[in-house]
């Protein structure tokens, strides 16, 4: 159970990280809103909540792992990383400017502490499971995180990393699906319609977990159950709102990476309650 | 020459030796390990072994994050579905990363002869060598398979390692000095250099033979490692003899040829001909798919002639 204080300051960080979000985005004039907003929640409690990792030693062995495999969603991860104390937070207003460690898509051999290259969608999942699988040969506690789109999971490897996620019965594996229902072009509905997400898992041999993706607390207890499966691997199925916390932006596919510009930056941050 | 012995089965055997010396090596496999003979170091080390079914891009996937662990992962399936079905995890992550992945594309060239063209492999070399970071070696025997596998293992980065199903005959033997990046100067001569890869190099070898007859003296080399390619050993080649002929199982769009083109077009401008496939080929004997898409030595011998004449 989450105390009323840590829930409170929880939902604080998400919200000034809205903030940032807005403001980085709006400055640099690129990058993706929609899918950052709706992640806030989930990357930010388990890298303040959850996940056993030292800024100070981001090989340390051992530790907790965190693929962002709808990479594109980036910018809610580096303002998580900047503030856990990886990277100096000036370093953010250089997000995908030349010469900066910070891609427009994670880059593992760029920026310190991101585990895998992503963008590419669909190939986190088996990352994470040979992660998985090392960690397990190593005997070790750690749990592998990987946050897929509802819109990845069209990609036919994620359902090849699904098959062999469960004959491996790895447990330490806990997939996070970021379920806004929006992907580029339209709905998920509109454009490819994923019926129930959660049946198709289970059929998979997963164990299926569900939450509000945007209740710190529900989300931090779908982890603490994840963390109890005896042998199979586990997907928190999170429910969530692409664009979550700007009116404008929310259920909408024209913001998946759109610019902001100035009345809609002025507009976002009234909202948020961010001074302009 | 020595007793022909089949590549595919000498790096089973270098896999399972690796496995003895090496508990960081795992093995993934799609569902052809008894092809690739991945399945000897399987039945050795099972916990270290994974037969993750038909699925080459989860496959390819899942050993990024082996190697993000410290692991080395030794990835297997035919060549012709690796560096396709697998080439996605192979670019943006293996390459970016410069993860210390080993990727054995087995069955290369025409050597799955009888499964027909779309089970040979002619475009995967120029594809692995177009990528920034990317090792690629091409082995020609089971002496040199078995080297390579170490010499690959003791590298640290992201490997390509083609390997044949054709038996080969033994052209090395146990002293070899096999060096990444190193090519092997078989046979000197002063009239034409023919620069092989693979297994196709017994081949190139009994074409200097035919050449000595009409009293042609050819150079042979071996490039085994096409990427870093040798430049020094090439230039030198084509300075002596002034006529280079390359010779591979392989498209000659992207492959050997055009990486010696390379070499030899900016440093030490040579005429060329090319030893290689231009369109796909067809199920069929191997010998017999050899003979009729020009890798006989009686062709490589006509390769010769022909750019000794654009001297």
């Amino acid at each position: 159970m989450m105390t009323i204080e840590r829930k409170d300051e929880l939902q604080n960080l998400c919200l000034r990280f809205r903030n940032d979000l807005i403001d980085l985005l709006h400055s640099i004039q690129t990058g993706h809103p929609g899918g950052s907003l709706s992640c806030t929640e989930i990357v930010t409690t388990l890298f303040f909540e959850k996940m056993n990792i030292d800024p100070q030693n981001p090989s340390k062995e051992g530790r907790d792992r965190f693929i962002m495999s709808k990479g594109h969603a980036c910018p809610m991860l580096y303002l998580n990383m900047a503030e856990k104390g990886y990277f100096p937070k000036e370093d953010l207003k250089s997000l995908r400017q030349i010469d900066s460690h910070l891609q427009g898509h994670p880059c593992a051999h760029k920026t310190i502490g991101v585990e895998l290259s992503t963008g590419p969608l669909g190939m986190g999942l088996g990352a994470g499971l040979g992660m998985a699988l090392g960690e397990k040969l190593k005997n070790s506690e750690a749990s592998i995180y990987v946050l897929l789109g509802d819109g990845e999971i069209q990609e036919g490897g994620i359902w090849e990393a699904a098959m062999a996620a469960s004959k491996y019965k790895a447990n330490n594996l806990v997939a996070i699906l970021d379920n806004n229902g929006v992907q580029l072009d339209g709905t998920l509905e509109e454009i490819m319609p994923m019926g129930s997400i959660g049946d198709k898992f289970a059929a998979f041999g997963w164990n299926v977990i569900r939450c509000d993706g945007h209740d710190v607390e529900s989300f931090s207890n779908a982890v603490d159950e994840a963390k109890k499966s005896d042998d199979k691997p586990s997907i928190i199925i999170a429910k969530t709102i692409k664009g979550k916390g700007v009116s404008f932006m929310e259920g909408k596919n024209t913001w998946h990476g759109k610019p902001i510009d100035n009345n809609e930056y002025k507009q976002a941050k009234a909202e948020l309650g961010g001074l302009v | 020459m020595g007793k022909e012995i089949a590549i595919r089965d000498a790096y089973g055997d270098a896999l399972l030796n690796l496995g003895k010396k090496n508990d960081k090596v795992v093995v993934l496999e799609s569902d052809v390990g008894s092809s690739s003979k991945s399945i000897v170091f399987g039945k050795e080390f099972p916990e270290r072994y994974f037969n993750v079914g038909i699925s080459e891009f989860n496959m390819v996937s899942m050993s990024t994050g082996f190697a993000s662990e410290g692991f080395i992962p030794f990835v297997n399936t035919f060549a012709v579905f690796m560096t396709t079905r697998g080439a996605d995890p192979i670019q943006s992550i293996i390459a970016y990363d410069s993860l210390n992945v080993k990727i054995a594309g087995t069955y290369a060239g025409l050597s799955d002869s009888y499964d027909g063209a779309s089970h040979q492999s002619i475009t995967d070399i120029s594809f692995v060598r177009s990528i920034p970071n990317m090792t690629v070696i091409s082995v020609s025997d089971a002496v040199e398979t078995a080297k390579a596998v170490e010499a690959i293992a003791d590298y640290n980065g992201p490997v390509y390692l083609r390997l044949s199903r054709a038996p080969a005959p033994t052209i090395f033997d146990d002293n070899y000095d096999f060096r990444i990046g190193k090519g092997v100067e078989l046979k000197n001569g002063k009239d034409v250099a023919i620069i092989a890869t693979g297994t196709i190099l017994h081949n190139a070898l009994k074409a200097a033979e035919l050449l000595n007859e009409e009293g042609i003296e050819a150079t042979v080399i071996n490039i085994h490692t096409i990427k870093p390619i040798d430049e020094e050993l090439i230039i030198n080649a084509a300075k002596r003899t002034g006529a280079v002929v390359t010779v591979e199982e392989h498209s000659i769009y992207g492959g050997l040829g055009s990486a010696v083109a390379e070499v030899l077009s900016k440093k030490c401008p040579t005429p060329m001909e090319f030893v290689g496939a231009t369109n796909f080929a067809e199920s069929g004997d191997y010998n017999q798919l050899l003979e009729k898409y020009g890798y006989s030595p009686r062709s490589i011998a006509e390769k010769a002639k022909m750019v000794i004449n654009k001297k």
